[in-house]
């Protein structure tokens, strides 16, 4: 089990090496000096909210790359989640600012309002995919053009928009719906559902590695042929995964939406699907890994603004992200194999090897 | 355009250089040989056919003729010089030329891009490389401009694109891999036609097939291949058919054996009337009928591609039948899926277990949940039981034999002797009452050949119900209690083990073999000696 701890840990850390290296590099070529960017970098982290938004951003980042994460197990690549979650959001704001329940019955309606809003932004390719084939790339990156599209008209003041201010947004979430945060002085506060992040972190950890249905996506993912014959229906388990991310990117906007906007604004973040997608390929879809993609992520986000402060341009920040998820795929991939064969050959000598092959015959 | 010499096939008195000449190749996988002591020589200018079943080798070798895979002992020797490939391009550069079974086309791109393609340096991708295309076009016989798109053209025109790249390159030696598997029988006569022209004209051809009258018809000398090495080389003018055959699948009997029926009258598979059809409504199985009872071993032979994988796997649930009744122990599982056919109790060892049976990456304790996901001891409910699932593989590795340092290795590392006993000791556990067996024993090593066989012979003894398909007809005989032989889709003849040779059987498997009122093969030998 060491060996496969280290090995684990060895693509991700060889990839951030090779990444810092890299921009070091460029920012060398820039004409800027790494050591004071890097300073820079994390020297942002003690200063005013940028601790608790780096928190709250990885709750974000770790939902999206979950929902991610539970499409790459069976090789099904969701691009939609950034449709999704902006789907599950926007019903969800809608529904949350119509209705009032007591407290915590609130707002657990409105997560739940917003997992199927996502699922069932998802069921379309799913159906599309089992009966006629249609690649998931392609039908979830137009559903997230009809997305963008259909949260634009919704929230229209004609239909369900409201001004606030100068800015247009759904009716409020009323206090009963909002999910009280933690407030650490004047360093902010911390949303309350980044334990929601955790724990459905935990939740996609135990179901992979202990149930029968993750034994059976991975198993599909893993050798569709295999799984066949192992008796797991492969259109089922399309339809399920697809609907079961699109459930967990619709939860993606909660946090935000539950514990500091109260609704969907003009202002909703775009780009956690896309952020989500590339964490998991960091996070090789494990939870753990997922969660410090998404913790690296959101440093790395937030260092954009500090890198602005000292004049280096903030685009380090991207090409380190885009260099990381590059470097870890490739990493993982090498070590992968290096390890396999390493294993055949220690195999091959723990047993004794090839046997002659002769003219055997029926005893 | 022949500058080489040129042979004809006739003048068989001289000695020319042999275009080919591979001498003591052998080629080991871990714990298996796919290639031992291969000698083979292909004189220039000549169709030398290549026989063998599927498995026997025959593909290893052309891998290693074509520089895709280095032999671990041996020579490869091209027009006398002694040559060592690293890699295809090196064999391109000395004149050879594969056409493989499977097409790499493009097929949005012409029959010029696709062949120009990647070998731009040749003529240039211009006026040169159109009018090098054109005439070698009538060479392979390619009536289509080279402007057409490929998608266009049919089957037979598409595999002449793939011979014209081959010969664009330069090729004066084409391998040509099962190349009459995907043509109908004129389209074969045609493709044949051409290969006699392109004969005359220097070529050399080494022809892949297991389709012995095809062999027969086109090649001027004919090597078999069986279990890993060359059994003789033979004129196809003086050999016939079944001799033949005879090569290809042994003709050595099975050493006798204490034949104790065990064969009950409890019927455990029923099917009847079931029909398999292609998508434009072709019958691939066609109307068959078969019982498996307990304690019986039920022989299914036939020649690779006459239904038999179809038949195993709409048997499974994993291709659904059009029509027909499947039913195991009185329970009728016609609509089941694969999951719910493996709870009623039946085992399944797929063909190929690389890509039906194993999850390659994955440690052998998880390969011990795949297809058990549902029963104990592997699982509870919705959740794995995954110490269940360890402590029952520990159990196959130490009762099957599966030689391996630990149940965390992942499965890829065995050796295939070692991984085909990990997937029986799966499929016999569960208390299964029939076990579906696709070669139970292909490209395992003797040792681990045997040792399925006695886990076959145990498990029929304690009353399971066993069908078994099998390209090894030695393997067939020593293993059934009564044969069936498939052709086209359809049981052709039944034949009793006891009495049955691997000669009649495969003439049986070709359409030769003589079947009397009752379908009962008609052994003309008359008995085991």
């Amino acid at each position: 089990m060491n060996a496969r701890l280290r090995s684990s840990l060895l693509a991700p850390g060889l990839a951030i090496v090779f990444s810092a290296v890299l921009c070091a590099v460029v920012l060398l070529v820039s004409g800027a000096n790494p050591a004071s960017a890097l300073g820079a970098m994390i020297g942002q982290v003690g200063e005013g909210q940028v601790a608790v938004d780096i928190v709250n951003s990885t709750a974000i980042y770790m939902l999206a790359a979950l929902a991610a994460a539970i499409g790459f197990q069976m090789n099904l690549l969701n691009i939609g989640i950034e449709g999704q979650y902006r789907v599950g959001a926007l019903v969800a704001a809608i529904v949350g600012g119509a209705i009032v329940l007591p407290p915590v019955l609130h707002w657990l309606v409105i997560l739940v309002v917003a997992a199927v809003a996502g699922a069932a932004w998802a069921t379309l390719p799913a159906i599309l995919k089992v009966t006629r084939g249609v690649h998931e790339v392609l039908s979830t990156i137009m559903m997230n053009a009809i997305a963008f599209g259909l949260a634009a008209y919704l929230i229209r003041r004609d239909q369900f928009g409201i001004l606030v201010g100068n800015n247009v947004s759904t009716e409020p979430i009323a206090d009963s719906g909002q999910v009280p945060g933690i407030e650490i002085g004047d360093r902010g506060t911390v949303f309350g559902l980044v334990f929601l992040a955790v724990v459905a972190a935990a939740v996609y950890g135990v179901v992979m590695n202990r149930t029968r249905f993750g034994f059976e996506l991975k198993a599909s993912g893993l050798s569709p042929t295999a799984a066949a014959a192992g008796g797991v229906n492969a259109k089922k388990m399309i339809v399920v995964s697809l609907l079961v991310s699109g459930a967990v990117a619709g939860l993606v906007g909660m946090p935000e939406i539950l514990g500091r906007d109260h609704a969907y604004t003009l202002n909703f973040a775009s780009g956690y699907g896309f952020a989500g997608i590339g964490i998991a390929l960091l996070g090789r879809n494990h939870p753990v890994g997922i969660a410090f993609g998404s913790l690296l992520w959101a440093f790395l986000e937030k260092a954009k603004g500090a890198l602005d402060n000292e004049g280096v341009p903030r685009e380090i920040a991207t090409i380190m992200q885009g260099s990381i998820v590059l470097s870890v795929v490739v990493a993982y991939e090498i070590v992968k194999r290096m390890e396999l064969a390493a294993e055949q050959r220690r195999v091959g000598q723990a047993t004794g090897t090839a046997e002659p092959v002769g003219e055997g015959a029926a005893k | 355009m022949t500058d080489t010499e040129v042979d004809t096939a006739t003048d068989t008195d001289a000695q020319p250089v042999p275009a080919v000449a591979l001498a003591g190749i052998t080629k080991r996988f871990p714990g298996v040989v796919a290639n031992s002591d291969v000698d083979l020589t292909v004189r220039a200018g000549e169709v030398h056919a290549l026989c063998g079943e599927n498995g026997a080798g025959k593909s290893t070798l052309m891998k290693i003729l074509y520089g895709m895979q280095p032999p671990d002992e041996g020579t490869i020797t091209v027009n006398g010089e002694q040559v060592r490939f690293k890699s295809p391009s090196d064999a391109i550069a000395t004149g050879i030329g594969m056409v493989h079974q499977h097409f790499m086309l493009a097929d949005n791109l012409t029959v010029l891009e696709n062949v120009v393609l990647g070998a731009e340096n040749m003529h240039g991708i211009g006026k040169k490389a159109r009018a090098r295309v054109r005439e070698l076009g009538s060479a392979v016989g390619l009536s289509q401009d080279p402007s057409t798109l490929v998608e266009r053209l049919g089957v037979a025109d598409r595999q002449r694109v793939e011979i014209l790249k081959v010969l664009y390159r330069g090729a004066r030696i084409i391998i040509l891999d099962e190349p009459t598997a995907v043509l109908v029988p004129q389209e074969v006569d045609e493709l044949f036609d051409t290969l006699r022209t392109m004969r005359a004209d220097g070529y050399t051809f080494l022809f892949i097939s297991h389709k012995l009258d095809e062999v027969r018809a086109i090649a001027d000398s004919i090597t078999v291949i069986r279990r890993g090495t060359t059994v003789g080389t033979v004129d196809p003018t003086t050999v016939t058919t079944r001799e033949l055959a005879e090569m290809m699948v042994g003709s050595e009997l099975p050493s006798p054996e204490t034949r104790t029926s065990t064969v009950t009258d409890k019927e455990v598979l029923q099917v009847e009337g079931l029909v398999l059809e292609t998508p434009d409504g072709r019958r691939i199985l066609d109307d068959l009928d078969l019982v498996v009872r307990s304690g019986e071993v039920l022989g299914i032979a036939g020649v690779e591609g006459n239904g038999q994988t179809e038949l195993v796997e709409t048997l499974m649930g994993i291709r659904k039948a059009a029509s027909g009744r499947v039913s195991l122990n009185g329970r009728n599982l016609t609509r089941a899926g694969t999951l719910t056919r493996r709870e009623a109790g039946i085992g399944y060892i797929p063909e190929d277990r690389t890509r039906h049976g194993l999850l390659l990456t994955e440690p052998l304790w998880k390969n011990r949940i795949l297809g058990y996901q549902t029963r104990k001891p592997t699982s509870r409910g919705a959740f794995l039981d995954i110490a269940g699932a360890r402590e029952d593989t520990r159990r196959i590795v130490e009762q099957f034999d599966v030689r391996t340092p630990g149940i965390e290795v992942a499965a890829a590392s065995l050796s295939g002797g070692n991984q085909q006993k990990l997937v029986i000791g799966r499929e016999l556990s569960g208390d299964p009452v029939l076990l579906i067996a696709s070669h139970p024993t292909r490209g395992v090593d003797v040792g681990a050949q045997a040792a399925i066989w006695d886990h076959i012979r145990n498990a029929r003894a304690a009353g399971l119900a066993v069908l078994l398909v099998s390209a090894d007809l030695d393997e067939l005989i020593g293993l059934s209690d009564s044969i069936k032989v498939m052709l086209r889709g359809k049981f052709v003849a039944d034949a009793d083990p006891a009495t049955v040779t691997p000669e009649d059987l495969g003439s049986a498997m070709t359409g030769a073999g003589v079947v009397d009122e009752s379908g009962v093969l008609v052994t003309e030998t008359g008995g085991t000696p």
